[in-house]
């Protein structure tokens, strides 16, 4: 692991409002790690992606990159740092076949006209590269299944070579299969070296693909752990914020009910 | 079929020799494109059957049962004279329709068309008419105008935000009352017909070496530019079409070319409305396919929000569009004004706007966006224009034109929404 790590968040505040989004928020990834960002609906996950890829600058705090503080205020800054976002719903024309959406709003030209070829034997090094299998390059995008769709979502911020990647719940409504596959695409960005924020709501997914787990809660931090030493339930509590709540509670329950 | 395919895997591994020495195969087996082989090709367009990506076969169909019908009724209807009338007088409605299926491409409709064409008439036939402006000049003004008027209608939709639908409506009745308001009170203008705008639907290249010519020419330059193009995939590693596609397309297009330089030589030659006409769809057709332009417009009729992440200017591309229509629809009106020699009162009314739509929508462009081609303009226009000759020369009146083009329209539409519905379950949209 570097010295420095991509990215690091000290002490990051952002209201909306009469709404602190975002308390005193510290974060660090460092390149090849995958961090998983998690906590309950509200907890503030989404606000803090935003903030790092530039949609909403912060109020109060620093943020580092490679080291040195930085001031991201608008989505290019993020973009021209190396910043990669892929949003929740998916940013791709059903319409528009596979290169096109590759390339969409950074199209190769020759003599000023669409160079279609080199758009083409570039996606297909690109998919190549990242052993993401879909039927062609030259079919529409409507034609892809929701893995495959995702797969091509992610391939696409690929293509400036970001050092960060963030992925904004990647496998929310995806099938068994097709979760497999962003997974395995996941762990292919951290064996090139891609530094990645995961945010999921999925405990599997996270102890699947995440090096460490950045816990949050009512815009606050609530524990960073290394997924290989902590149990699912330490986080879930870590979310919830308490030992007593439903799940414990639940969990409790069954767990009496088996003895 | 099965058997098949992996033939076609065969020829496509043998066919890309320069693989990488990497672990990584150059070439996934999956990631085929075309199958190599005019048989590839053929399985290839029996899947898009299947997937009820029909794309302009039910109006090629439905043009050869309407010219079989009409031929049957009178055997005049395909004499290269009356071919010759139909194809000028249809450039018109087409040149709007041009303009149309950008708007239609968007997602969105362009109701003032016709009003816009009519008062682009009105426009030139005052200026170089009434006020003996250089005809020229005149011709500027009035596509310049029309340019204008569909940046307006653009910029209320794309910068402030109304519906397209509700700016392009009050431009239909403000339009047509400003062409009335140009027309003043005598309410017709005739023009030149020897001038600029009046040549255009009574000139013919009477030499039969111009159609010909201009056949052999789009032949042969079709053939060199996918030949060329065919290299250049070939050199790149990235699959190209066998060479057996591309004598069939190019004999295909030597068919479609020369056929009807054959027929319009056997009347008066070749009219230059349907050399500006191909002109216009050979260049919208190249804009929207080989253009970042193009590509914007495609990307906006699929997602807005996916345009806009992507850097894509979502206002200014939306105005171009606009004004795109404004423009076709000004080079229609001159068109028209051409074809009756005057600007009118009438101009721009009764059913022009719902043929220019009608002529894209029956030509395969979608309504619902992202879906269709300039080029669907030439076949739903000529399925519109035949009707309306093969029932004029019937002696059936307007009312009962009216009715059939209607109901020619509806069964379109079912036929894009059935279509639709296949392609869904076959997961195209």
């Amino acid at each position: 692991m570097s010295a420095a790590p991509v990215l690091a968040l000290r002490g990051v505040s952002k209201r909306f409002g009469a709404v602190q989004a975002l308390t005193d928020v510290e974060l660090e990834i460092h390149s090849g790690e995958v961090v998983a960002l998690v906590g309950d609906n509200g907890a503030g996950k989404s606000t803090l992606v935003k903030t790092i890829a530039g949609v909403h600058p912060i109020d109060d705090g620093v943020i580092e990159w490679e080291g040195k503080p930085v001031a991201i205020t608008k989505p290019h800054d993020a973009q021209n740092l190396g910043i990669a976002t892929v949003y929740q719903d998916l940013a791709l024309c059903d319409n528009i076949d596979v290169v096109g959406n590759l390339f969409l709003g950074r199209e190769l030209k020759r003599r000023g006209v669409l160079d279609e070829v080199e758009m083409e034997r570039r996606a297909r090094e690109l998919l190549t590269t990242l052993s993401i299998r879909i039927p062609s390059v030259r079919i529409p995008i409507a034609s892809l299944s929701g893995g495959q769709r995702q797969t091509v979502a992610i391939a696409r911020s690929m293509l400036g070579e970001p050092k960060l990647v963030i992925l904004d719940e990647p496998t929310a409504a995806l099938g068994v299969e097709q979760t497999a596959q962003v997974l395995d695409l996941v762990e292919r960005l951290r064996e090139r070296g891609h530094a990645v924020i995961l945010i999921s709501h999925n405990m599997a997914d996270v102890k699947a693909v995440a090096d460490r787990v950045a816990v949050l809660r009512l815009g606050r931090n609530n524990g960073v752990f290394t997924v290989a030493e902590t149990s699912q339930e330490e986080i879930i509590s870590a979310i919830t914020g308490a030992t007593d709540n439903a799940v414990t509670r639940r969990a409790a329950r069954t767990g009496e009910a088996r003895k | 079929m099965s058997t098949h395919h992996h033939h076609a895997e065969d020829v496509a591994q043998l066919a890309n020799p320069a693989a990488p020495a990497d672990a990584i195969p150059a070439v996934d087996p999956r990631l085929l494109v075309r199958e190599q082989g005019l048989s590839g090709y053929l399985s290839e367009f029996g899947r898009k059957m299947k997937a009820g990506d029909l794309g302009s076969l039910p109006v090629v169909v439905g043009l050869i049962v309407i010219w079989g019908i009409f031929q049957g009724l009178n055997s005049n209807f395909l004499s290269p004279e009356n071919l010759t009338n139909i194809a000028i007088t249809m450039v018109a409605t087409g040149m709007m329709a041009v303009g149309i299926i950008f708007v239609l491409l968007l997602g969105e409709i362009d109701l003032s068309v016709g009003s816009v064409s009519g008062v682009s008439g009105a426009l030139f036939a005052v200026l170089a008419v009434t006020n003996g402006v250089n005809e020229w000049v005149a011709v500027l003004a009035a596509i310049g105008g029309g340019a204008l008027i569909g940046a307006i209608h653009g910029f209320f939709f794309a910068k402030i935000g109304a519906p397209a639908f509700a700016v392009t409506l009050s431009g239909l009745l403000f339009w047509s009352g400003a062409m009335l308001q140009i027309l003043g009170s005598s309410g017709t203008v005739n023009i030149d017909s020897d001038g600029v705008v009046g040549q255009l639907t009574t000139y013919y290249f009477t030499d039969v070496a111009a159609a010909y010519g201009l056949a052999a020419v789009a032949t042969a330059a079709y053939f060199l530019a996918a030949f060329t193009d065919n290299k250049r995939r070939a050199a790149a590693g990235v699959p190209s079409r066998p060479m057996s596609e591309l004598l069939l397309r190019t004999g295909l297009l030597a068919v479609f070319t020369f056929g009807p330089a054959a027929v319009f030589n056997q009347y008066k030659g070749l009219p230059l409305a349907v050399v500006l006409f191909v002109l216009v769809l050979v260049g919208t057709d190249f804009v929207l396919r080989r253009t970042t332009f193009g590509r914007n417009v495609f990307a906006l009729g699929g997602s807005v929000e996916a345009s806009r992440r992507a850097g894509i200017n979502v206002t200014g591309i939306r105005i171009a569009v606009f004004s795109i229509a404004g423009t076709f629809a000004a080079v229609g009106g001159l068109f028209w004004a051409s074809k009756i020699a005057a600007a009118n009162q009438s101009a721009g009314a009764g059913d022009l706007l719902m043929n220019v739509i009608a002529a894209a929508v029956i030509g395969g462009t979608s309504l619902f966006g992202g879906r269709g081609r300039t080029w669907n303009a030439l076949l739903g226009v000529m399925v519109i224009t035949s009707i309306q000759y093969g029932l004029a020369l019937e002696g059936i009146a307007t009312p009962v034109q009216y009715m059939i083009t209607g109901a020619v329209l509806l069964a379109t539409v079912v036929i894009d929404s059935v279509t639709r519905k296949t392609q869904r379950t076959a997961g195209r949209v």
